[in-house]
């Protein structure tokens, strides 16, 4: 099915996604609508356009493409599923995502993958090919994030505070420099061959979708982050 | 160090005439308190590792125990009080940030107990709840301001949807790994037999309790722990909370150490792994994200729920209020500073927030001079300790109330104030299995359903005194209350007048 979505509210597209019994939905002239495929299983949707903020929240299965750019807590919440986005995406990407995946060809703004965890199976990713702002990470329970600084030349493709309150989870830099100032519960190094086997996988995902060769993305110099376990985050308390 | 030594605040009075050396007192403190002497075939005790909870007071078969205050004291100080001082000395000692359970202590003035409530005397006579009909019977979500006819003056339905309660009274969130498996089950059998709702809190819900989800409310917190599609439609209504009475504007913290068996499945994270609560949520920093998370829940169940937004009394409470009354959502939950809780920094709880008597009216207030009273409906908490507080707080504003402590109460609690140690031996704030075991679901689930019913009854002869027989007539009507003793700044914040005006 096809949907005009010019000039059209939220509820009245979201209304018709839902109720529309096609497996796929191809929605044209998006532009800001809102909570598009929220917990949304069993149909994909093509969006055309610029959809508007909570795309994906709790999405449960389904595949989003965006042919555009998206904008704030894209995939909030979300549990299964796949977003593509062939643009930018916005601020809080991935906000606590548990699972899933989301890959992104250009830039994404602050707070991407804040508080992402994973849990039993499920192992929530997000490949991002330019750059990223601040917080990237902040409070990840769980999860990866590749960040591949493709365009940047190899300079750090971050903002600040990477990884504040992480404590779980893996965050991938393709850069040759290394982050500074991280929080000292957080450990970074060079990725090695077996780190990066690991991610392979996702990054020939991003490539299939947008182009590239996988192989000689990996083949440069990653910064591995991941909480450090010998300093864990402990306020101490005292009984009262 | 000797600076660290505190004489024991309480002392375990045996009397020797009466035990009979049975060790039931022994078993039952999981404080490890008592214990046997072989040598002289006599109790021992160490009184310092008491918390007072009552547990082997109760189970003695002898009525051999007692728990008193030790008496020991300091050199008398009104400035440093004794537990100043203590304070100092435990910190001094640890470097640790003081941890606190159940609600604020501390002797701050209780408003309800500086409200009187209004009878009937000869004039608009009072009535008799047990021969004549009346009405508790409480709906929750917005009102509509219109009524709408089709072209054939058809009505069409324009009602959002409500939560139906047959008293105004809900049990507040507690998640489960603050308190035990057993402790939800009473509340959601109980919130079922009654015709109320119980609250996940922030912890998710058990799969065994999906069964009660037209009792549920089904909490979203920052953490987002255990939200996903199913969840979110599981419960009668979904409440995203911003903040707490007994620790706003502070996340939470439950170690990696209690993330074991079901906690872990329930939260959806991995077993030990920490489960951090940031402070704020991290997608709302405006009145218009708070907008966009309401909806983002509404698309996610079909706009079939109501959505809460539970915020904690603080100072500008009647200003966020109105904007959480813009924001979409369908009730708003206040919850005073003397709210309980599992764990809080004792400097938090004790001095941060505002009591919920004044917060409500405050919020009431507002949301009437603004004409948006009836998009919201409001539930207060933050202790509401018996039926009067309920009648008081309908006829300040509330809707309807949250009670916590006081459900735990009917449960066993001894108000101890140790939920922070896991060690609780009335089996409610506790994981360790021998120790949750100790509370009987179906005496449990009967005590709660006992203390509604009779809180039911107390509502009804109070509205009836009054002349009152529809719970609807008295919300708002503050002209059922008086203050006692109050001054006139208080009594204009609660819009109530002095007793004999
Ligand atoms: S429970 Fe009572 S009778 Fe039994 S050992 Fe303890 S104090 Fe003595
Ligand atoms: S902690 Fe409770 S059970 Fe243990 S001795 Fe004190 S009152 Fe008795
Ligand atoms: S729930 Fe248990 S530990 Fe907490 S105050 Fe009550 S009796 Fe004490």
């Amino acid at each position: 099915m096809n949907i005009n979505a010019k000039a059209m509210h939220f509820k009245d597209l979201n209304a018709k996604i839902r109720e529309c019994d096609d497996s796929q939905v191809v929605i044209d002239n998006c532009l800001g609508q809102r909570y598009i495929g929220t917990g949304l299983n069993h149909k994909d949707i093509i969006i055309n356009g610029l959809p508007g903020n909570a795309l994906g929240a709790y999405l449960d299965g389904s595949k989003i493409i965006v042919n555009g750019s998206t904008q704030e807590a894209t995939g909030d919440t979300m549990n299964e599923g796949e977003i593509v986005i062939y643009g930018n995406a916005g601020d809080a990407t991935g906000y606590a995502m548990r699972g899933g995946k989301i890959f992104v060809r250009g830039n994404s703004g602050y707070r991407t993958g804040i508080h992402m965890k994973e849990y039993q199976d499920k192992i929530p990713v997000i490949v991002i090919g330019g750059r990223v702002g601040s917080f990237l990470g902040e409070y990840q329970a769980g999860g990866v994030i590749v960040v591949l600084g493709i365009g940047e030349a190899g300079e750090l493709p971050v903002g600040y505070f990477t990884g504040t309150g992480m404590h779980g989870g893996k965050i991938f830099l393709r850069s040759d420099h290394e982050p500074q100032g991280l929080p000292p519960q957080v450990i970074c190094r060079v990725a090695t061959k077996k780190d990066k086997a690991a991610v392979m996988g996702y990054v020939s995902e991003f490539c299939a979708n947008f182009g590239g060769d996988p192989a000689e993305l990996l083949n440069q110099k990653f910064y591995l982050l991941m909480p450090n376990t010998a300093n864990p985050y402990k306020q101490l308390y005292v009984n009262n | 160090m000797a600076v660290d030594y505190f004489y024991p605040e309480y002392e375990i009075v045996r009397d020797p005439n009466r035990c009979i050396a049975c060790r039931v007192c022994e078993r039952q403190c999981a404080n490890k308190v008592h214990s046997y002497d072989e040598a002289s075939g006599k109790m021992v005790c160490d009184d310092a590792k008491c918390v007072n909870c009552h547990r082997c007071v109760a189970l003695c078969p002898t009525r051999a125990l007692k728990i008193v205050p030790s008496g020991d004291t300091f050199k008398s100080n009104s400035n440093w009080t004794d537990n100043y001082m203590k304070e100092i000395y435990r910190q001094a000692n640890s470097g640790g940030v003081l941890l606190s359970s159940m609600g604020n202590p501390d002797n701050f003035p209780v408003y309800w107990d500086k409200i009187l409530i209004n009878a009937s005397q000869v004039t608009n006579p009072s009535i008799d709840p047990l021969r004549e009909p009346m009405e508790t019977r409480t709906f929750l979500g917005k009102k509509p301001t219109h009524v709408k006819r089709d072209s054939n003056g058809r009505l069409v339905p324009n009602l959002e949807p409500q939560l139906e309660l047959a008293l105004p009274i809900l049990f507040g969130g507690m998640s489960y790994g603050a308190i035990s498996y057993n402790a939800h089950e009473c509340l959601a059998r109980a919130a079922e037999t009654i015709g109320t709702f119980y609250n996940t809190g922030e912890g998710g819900l058990h799969k065994d309790f999906y069964k009660y989800g037209k009792n549920t409310i089904v909490q979203v917190a920052s953490g987002r722990f255990g939200v996903h599609k199913d969840y979110l439609n599981a419960g009668a209504a979904i409440e995203i909370k911003i903040g707490q009475g007994a620790k706003p504007g502070i996340g939470g913290h439950l170690p990696g150490l209690k993330i074991v068996g079901d906690i872990s499945q329930t939260r959806m994270i991995p077993m030990g792994s920490d489960a951090i609560s940031p402070a704020p949520h991290h997608d709302i920093y405006s009145i218009e994200d708070l907008h966009q998370l309401v909806y983002s829940l509404k698309e996610a169940t079909n706009y079939e729920k109501p959505v809460i937004v539970k915020i904690a009394a603080v100072h500008n409470v009647a200003a966020i209020a109105s904007g959480v009354a813009r924001s979409g959502a369908d009730i708003i939950a206040i919850d005073g500073f003397r709210g309980g809780t599992g764990a809080a920094p004792t400097r938090i709880r004790d001095n941060v927030g505002i009591p919920i008597e004044l917060a409500l009216a405050a919020v009431d207030q507002r949301l009437r001079e603004e004409g948006i009273r009836g998009n919201i409906s409001i539930i207060c908490g933050g202790s509401i300790r018996n039926s009067a507080d309920v009648v008081k707080a309908i006829a300040l504003g509330a809707d309807a109330v949250y009670i916590a402590t006081a459900a735990l109460l009917a449960l066993g609690c001894h108000l101890c104030r140790s939920c922070h140690t896991g060690n609780c031996n009335w089996g409610i704030a506790t994981q360790k299995p021998e120790l949750v075991k100790r509370l009987n679901t179906d005496v449990g689930t009967e005590h709660l359903i006992n203390m509604l019913t009779a809180w039911g009854h107390e509502i009804t002869e109070m509205m009836g005194g009054m002349g009152i027989n529809s719970i609807e007539a008295l919300r708002g009507n503050r002209l059922m209350l008086r203050g006692i003793g109050l001054t006139d700044r208080e009594l204009a914040i609660l819009g109530i007048k002095h007793a004999g005006e």
